[in-house]
């Protein structure tokens, strides 16, 4: 390890805790790293973070991330970020979701998780079943679309002006004085491994 | 919820009344809007409307290559840039498993350190113009401006330094700049900081305004998502820098103050307290910092000197490489969190082995405590808010990204 990182206590005790606590409801744990990844069906996650919290001490929800992988499906997945203060251990716990597949809200575990839920619904459109207040709450009032995802362009579709005929701010369609770019970069004969040919004559031999 | 007769015509109800705090109002650190509910002048439900100052820095970052998102770190929290900076690229630094010299990691947790100060500064004195007290506002915004300009000499910037990079720190700071902090920490600041906090630390009205104000359990703490001086304060002794050492955290000497009720007096005082050891760690970076490179050489990542580069072939192919393409940082998913001077503040980096992070997650430490404002500010009084808000040490360029 030659990072400076956080540096957090030893993955493989906890792995095996996580392995007992979870039993036939945990689908894969990926240790990836230097941080374990514990990937769990929707329909079995309360019961896991329960155990997770009660029986491997993780007392913490720190953060509840949506990525959006637009090629899988489920399309996408909700990570927690959980902190254990006494064993002085961190994992996440990744669930894979739909738009139209809620995802049991764990409010009623760790009450912090109410907006950090709002949150993840606000930018993907993540349903959370349980959560008893989940309005939009990053965006703008009456804000429509879900900006995190990956179709969303980085312009947005509205913009907001000063109308001096109404005398009031009012959304308008974005217009862009030039078309939107974004460069590629991947070089298309190097590739993004840098393969370098003293590497290859290594494994040669 | 009592609907009471009115006293003046004897036959309308007066019931609870909805009041609006800000969203612009200095008390509210920034754009919080407030909707509050009230009963007299008894809070009886409050509600936080946030997002006002969202820019959709997460989505920016998609669209830029590694070192071109590190300077929308600085804008999250800008009270405190560097300590945004630092979980960025300790997270990218995860990822490639890069090394950084010992002199980078030196300079940054010094000029980290250095942040907490300018941060403390800001939200002490705010904290204390909150409850009513001038002076010591005044007094501390002097040593914050000091901390500006040595934030200034470091990088050329007073508070958007951007001068963290993945591999260590952007360029080396001279000698003079090193001496300067060690003549401020050992003289000005500690006798400018104790002149302001003699002046409300046992102040009457101060703590007649702030002790037994939202006082927050262990558990609650917990449960609520606490990190930093907030959780300290309800009795915690949790600090990732010394629980889960990143750079030379482990080489240095520090305590970790406590507080005893979890009120917002204690969130003042641990505030205070840490800034006192964050000059001792200072102290001891000054010491112990060697000489060598203050970022790593690993040219496929930190771009070379310049001087470098005018006289050499490769150094300017690595230079021009890294500055159109950028490095690619290879698969896989981290959660970094450092200590910031507000609490814990996370990055979640998810990278598919391009030049751009494919998501990047940023945690504020603002979003968790303001949530949790309801629940503490539940039976106080309409001006015990304000307090209740100043020590929670909020910012809303981070906690609306």
């Amino acid at each position: 390890m030659a990072h400076s990182a956080p540096k957090v206590a030893d993955n493989a005790a906890p792995a095996e805790a996580i392995r007992k606590a979870l039993g036939a409801d945990l689908i894969e744990l990926i240790d990836a790293h230097g941080e374990l990844a514990v990937h769990v069906a929707g329909k079995d996650l309360l019961g896991c973070m329960v155990a997770l919290r009660d029986s491997c001490e993780y007392q913490q929800l720190m953060e509840i991330a949506g990525v959006d992988w637009p090629d899988r499906d489920p399309r996408f997945e909700v990570v927690y970020c959980l902190l254990s203060v006494t064993k002085n251990h961190r994992i996440r716990v990744h669930v894979a979701t739909n738009e139209d597949q809620p995802v049991p809200s764990v409010t009623g575990i760790w009450p912090v998780a109410g907006w950090l839920e709002r949150e993840v619904f606000d930018m993907y459109g993540v349903l959370f079943e349980g959560n008893a207040d989940l309005r939009r709450i990053l965006t703008d009032y009456g804000f429509q679309g879900h900006p995190q995802r990956k179709d969303f362009p980085l312009s947005g579709h509205v913009e907001l002006r000063y109308s001096e005929e109404h005398k009031r701010v009012m959304y308008q369609p974005v217009t862009l004085t030039q078309d939107f770019r974004n460069f590629d970069f991947m070089s298309p004969w190097e590739g993004a491994d840098y393969v370098l040919p003293e590497a290859d004559k290594g494994e040669a031999k | 919820m009592t609907p009471e007769l009115s006293p003046t015509t004897g036959d309308e109800t007066i019931q609870n009344y909805t009041i609006n705090f800000g969203p612009q109002h200095p008390a509210a650190h920034g754009v919080l809007r407030l909707v509050m509910e009230l009963d007299g002048e008894i809070v009886e439900r409050l509600d936080p409307h946030v997002g006002l100052l969202h820019r959709g820095t997460e989505k920016l970052i998609e669209y830029k290559t590694y070192a071109q998102a590190l300077p929308y770190f600085d804008r999250l929290d800008y009270c405190s840039p560097l300590g945004m900076e630092y979980s960025y690229v300790l997270a990218c630094e995860k990822l490639l498993n890069l090394e950084v010299p010992l002199r980078g990691q030196y300079l940054r947790v010094l000029f980290a350190e250095l942040t907490r100060i300018c941060n403390h500064m800001l939200n002490l004195g705010s904290h204390v113009m909150d409850v009513g007290a001038m002076t010591p506002n005044l007094w501390m915004f002097e040593l914050r401006e000091d901390c500006l300009n040595f934030f200034e000499r470091a990088s050329g910037a007073r508070m958007h330094s951007a001068w963290f990079r993945v591999g260590g720190v952007h360029q080396d700071v001279p000698l003079k700049l090193l001496t300067d902090i060690g003549d401020w920490v050992d003289g000005r600041l500690p006798e400018l900081f104790a002149d302001a906090i003699s002046l409300v630390a046992d102040n009457r009205i101060f703590k007649q305004r702030n002790v037994d104000i939202a006082v927050v359990s262990k558990e609650d703490a917990l449960k609520w998502g606490f990190s930093g001086p907030m959780i300290r304060a309800a009795g915690i002794p949790w600090d990732i820098r010394k629980s889960q050492p990143y750079d030379v955290y482990d080489r240095v000497e520090f305590d970790i103050p406590v507080g005893t009720k979890g009120d917002c007096y204690d969130r003042f005082m641990v505030r205070v307290a840490e800034v006192y050891q964050s000059a001792r760690i200072i102290k001891q970076c000054l010491r112990d910092m060697p000489e060598g490179p203050v970022a790593s050489e690993d040219r496929k990542v930190v771009p070379p000197k310049r001087a470098e580069m005018k006289t050499d072939m490769e150094s300017l192919i690595h230079h021009f490489k890294l500055y159109t393409e950028g490095f690619h940082v290879p698969a896989g998913s981290v959660y970094v969190a450092t200590e910031s001077p507000k609490g814990e503040f996370g990055v979640y980096l998810v990278s598919d082995g391009t030049n751009k992070p494919y998501r990047c997650k940023i945690r504020p430490t603002a979003f968790s405590h303001l949530q949790a404002m309801d629940m503490m500010s539940r039976g106080h009084m309409l001006a015990d808010t304000t307090a209740i808000l100043g020590a929670m040490d909020i910012v809303f360029g981070e906690c609306d990204r």
